[in-house]
């Protein structure tokens, strides 16, 4: 049976949508759950999966070109299926031949959900955020379902489970799940020297900006010139961190719970340093400023095509645990393209750490309407003065804190790098 | 025409037509029913097909009686039981056999009510794909239509050329769990499973029975090492059996057959029967041409699908290994498959295999000559019987499992076993493959004590040394 498949509403208020970019060619294979298309709406770019499986065997709608919610986009047909002729009126309903595609002019597309989100986090003191800031090195180990043998093997090849789908029972991964992740990983760096590296391009390249690349380049901008940014740093002894860690981890390996990453003590020091310093939990409004009640507590994701922020809600609620099994979920699912815009809007504040990516030190741009977002380098072993006057061998962080002037003066980000430092050096208070 | 008659169903169309009541049969059919669908299973005989009507069931039924009394004949006295005048009634084993074998037949036509298929008697042929014909024993054809129709027709033991079957001096298997009366002298020709149990079956009983397999060992799918073991324990329990040898010429007479014999025990044979168990040939139904494979099994893509769109094959007639136990999971595989979106049917890689004599014999994975040819590294870990508590106790203290440890990570490669109640150990041993556990997670889970089970346990340790009992 062939299967139309249609604009979806992936909002509350879409009525139409812009299809950015068909992920899948004609002639494609289509699985249930793979993405099929980009779809830019008044809120966000997202993408469209396929609920049915078959072969795209027709698509209605060129890239770029705005549709009607319900309007026919293309035709899945089943294995050895003819595709049906194009419903020819459905080309035209709808669609908007004037619009011009993204590429040629990117501004357009772009700006609209940007501008009415700044509108309204101005206005209304927003639940929504911004979905895009910088990347980070989320490189947290999900408690995905797999075999042991495949935990040995993914171990072994450096395969993130929560990256591999799994084949067995359940959805369970096996072997040969990781098997072949790991081949697609090797294959992956290989085609990314081949395509974006100088050296190895025969021409110039001109990449069409995706609907995400588009939404970041414009909301980045925005920030960085709009908000007046001033930059605080810190260097923070690693040690007592690092050892609770190895504290907690061995015990959580012998009971068989999942272990605790250095990522997760900074977000559960960030969520609570927030609530200890409401001012910097905060966001400039125009006339006013809105202090937030809880932490929602954002930490950016890079994904393959750029980056996203889910959030923790009430971040200052939840235990150590909570916070990473929820971020682990979280990244894992960002990785997939499985987030709901509930699941990455509504940050009050950010964490941004290169860590994993050896980067010592860095500040992000802001991720508005937030005020406050807390850069993270990696930990590095070094030469420090002890409390006797001694120089010994020390395992050091460096936190970089970008602040909005307007809402968070340098006293105030002072007390929050402050508060930073004092949970992050003496870990066991955050766990009280 | 009465009002629930079969004419009834011309006019409707199923979503599934199951030709066969067998394993793959009945439960392919009542999968789609449970996926709600409109199915209808035609069979020429019972519901149930060979494994329960003239197969697995049945003849468990028969080894149960031969292990039984080879118990109080040869070893009551281990016991200190006495008994005297011990003897047996040949028909009555039959027919235990025989309604156990009823029973579960009845039982799978109950659960086509249940589930709401409907059960049509007579030999099917398939016109067309979307069409099946049945003619019942009056010779009425009908005709049923479906959207799709599965092939679920299994086999028949296999012929030995020059030696037809006449049910009476040269058998086959169905006809040897009912042969009456007992064969004095029995051959049976073929090593495999069936082979074996039969030649076990007929010895305990007191049969002169001569097992003839022609490659190197009884039961040669299965690890040397348990082969031989396994040979050593039939021949002491008086079953010659010549390997490496094969049938030359045959010859049956009244009340009699004559086998010559080449190969390493070249000469003559002469017994009141010989029993024909060289494996099976696939029953292929009427009709439309479905393509086959070189020795005439249907052949079959992913999904289960013939060469025929529509038209589906899954179990005995598709070709090896014929067991009741993996005909169900193809058929679970190819209905999920037809219906049920975005399942990726798969073919069967490891399943166990059991044979019921005593010792039994039980396995799931590779053997070691595999494991070998194929160029893996492992380990292998060994664990005798005779070290094991709930063994002696049971004085069942023959046999060993043998376990293959693949190096570096500890999945299991194979498991193999010859001893007590091996059929049922096997099952933890299916669950680590399938789950790919490594021994590090079989050698932390606790095997209660005493159970035979500790035997896996310690095999694994034994691999690395670290076998506690030995």
């Amino acid at each position: 049976m062939a299967t139309t498949i249609e604009m979806p509403k992936l909002s509350d208020t879409m009525t139409e949508g812009t299809l950015l970019r068909w992920i899948k060619k004609v002639g494609d294979s289509v699985e249930v759950g793979d993405v099929i298309a980009e779809v830019e709406t008044d809120k966000a770019t997202m993408e469209m999966e396929a609920f049915d499986e078959g072969t795209l065997a027709e698509v209605y709608v060129e890239e770029g070109q705005k549709v009607q919610v319900g309007q026919k986009l293309a035709i899945l047909t089943a294995e050895g299926e003819e595709a049906p002729k194009a419903p020819s009126e459905s080309k035209k309903i709808g669609a908007d031949k004037k619009e011009k595609a993204p590429t040629d002019e990117p501004a357009v597309a772009g700006k609209k959900p940007l501008n009415k989100e700044v509108v309204r986090s101005a206005s209304e003191a927003t639940t929504e955020s911004p979905q895009q800031s910088m990347p980070t090195a989320g490189t947290a180990q999900t408690r995905s379902k797999a075999s042991p043998l495949a935990r040995k093997v993914a171990a072994e090849l450096g395969v993130e489970l929560q990256q591999v789908s799994g084949s067995g029972p359940g959805g369970r991964i096996v072997r040969s799940d990781v098997l072949s992740a790991a081949k697609t990983e090797q294959k992956g760096p290989e085609r990314a020297k081949t395509a974006p590296t100088p050296e190895t391009l025969k021409t110039d390249q001109r990449i069409s900006l995706s609907g995400m690349r588009r939404t970041i380049a414009n909301r980045l901008l925005e920030a960085k010139t709009t908000i007046p940014h001033f930059y605080l740093q810190a260097e923070i002894d690693a040690q007592p961190l690092i050892s609770l860690r190895q504290q907690i981890n061995s015990a959580a390996e012998a009971a068989g719970l999942p272990k605790i990453t250095v990522n997760d003590f900074i977000l559960k020091a960030t969520a609570v340093a927030a609530a200890h310093v409401p001012q910097a939990n905060a966001a400039f409004a125009g006339d006013a400023i809105i202090q937030y009640a809880d932490v929602q507590l954002a930490c950016a994701v890079a994904i393959d095509e750029g980056l996203v922020t889910p959030v923790i809600r009430e971040a200052q609620r939840k235990s150590l645990s909570q916070i990473s099994s929820e971020i682990k979920d979280l990244a894992a699912r960002a990785r997939s393209k499985k987030l709901k815009p509930e699941e990455y809007q509504g940050g009050t504040i950010t964490v941004s750490n290169l860590g994993g990516y050896g980067v010592e030190q860095f500040f992000a741009i802001i991720n508005p309407p937030q005020s406050v977002i807390v850069s993270v380098g990696a930990i590095v072993a070094k030469p420090v003065v002890n409390a006797q006057g001694q120089v010994v061998a020390g395992q050091r962080i460096a936190l970089g804190l970008s602040c909005d002037h307007r809402v968070v003066d340098g006293a105030i980000g002072a007390q929050l790098l402050a508060e930073l430092k004092r949970l992050l050096e003496v870990p066991a208070l955050m766990l009280i | 025409m009465d009002g629930r008659g079969v004419s009834n169903y011309c006019f409707m169309k199923y979503d599934l037509i199951v030709v066969g009541g067998g394993p793959a049969g009945y439960v392919g059919a009542i999968r789609a029913a449970q996926l709600g669908k409109k199915v209808a299973c035609v069979e020429k005989e019972r519901a149930g097909g060979t494994c329960l009507n003239w197969g697995c069931i049945p003849t468990k039924s028969l080894l149960r009686n031969a292990e039984l009394f080879q118990l109080m004949q040869k070893r009551s006295a281990d016991f200190g039981f006495h008994f005297e005048k011990l003897s047996y009634d040949w028909p009555k084993i039959i027919s235990r056999s025989r309604s156990v074998a009823d029973k579960l037949a009845g039982g799978v036509e109950y659960l086509f009510k249940k589930n709401k298929i409907d059960y049509l008697r007579g030999e099917a042929a398939i016109p067309a794909a979307g069409k099946v014909t049945y003619k019942d024993r009056s010779g009425k054809e009908e005709t049923v239509e479906g959207d799709h129709i599965l092939i679920a027709t299994g086999a028949v033991a296999r012929e030995l050329p020059g030696l037809p079957v006449n049910g009476k001096t040269v058998v086959n298997s169905h006809d040897a769990m009912i042969i009456d009366p007992q064969p004095k002298k029995l051959i049976v020709i073929g090593a495999g499973a069936i082979g074996v149990e039969f030649a076990y079956f007929f010895n305990a009983f007191g049969t002169e029975v001569t097992l003839v397999e022609m490659l190197p060992n009884a039961l040669p799918i299965e690890d040397t090492e348990i082969s031989v073991a396994l040979e050593k324990s039939l021949s002491k329990q008086g079953i010659k059996i010549f390997t490496n040898t094969k049938v030359a010429s045959a010859k049956a007479e009244k009340g009699e057959v004559r086998v010559n014999l080449e190969g390493k025990q070249a000469q003559e044979l002469q017994a009141d029967c010989a029993l024909i168990a060289i494996g099976v040939s696939p029953i292929v139904p009427a009709g439309v041409s479905i393509t086959l494979d070189k020795k005439g099994f249907i052949s079959v893509d992913d999904r289960y699908q013939t060469n025929v769109p529509g038209i589906f094959a899954a179990g005995d007639v598709i070709g090896p290994p014929w067991l009741a136990h993996v005909a169900m999971w193809e058929a679970i595989q190819t209905v999920e498959g037809i219906f049920t979106k975005g399942f990726r049917p798969q073919r069967v890689k490891e399943f166990p295999g059991c044979t019921y004599c005593q010792p039994q014999v039980a396995s799931i994975g590779l053997t070691e000559r595999a494991a070998k040819e194929q160029g893996l590294k492992f380990k292998v870990g060994k664990f005798p019987f005779s070290a094991n508590g709930k063994a002696l106790a049971a004085g069942e203290p023959e046999g060993f499992i043998k376990i293959l440890i693949a190096e570096p990570h500890g999945e299991v490669l194979g498991a193999h076993i010859v001893g007590p109640e091996a059929t049922e150990l096997i099952a933890e041993l299916g669950l680590a493959m399938k789950l790919e556990a490594t021994y590090e997670e079989i050698e932390a889970t606790i095997h209660a004590h005493p159970t035979l089970s500790e035997t896996v346990h310690e095999a694994v340790g034994a691999a690395f040394g670290e076998a506690i009992h030995i």
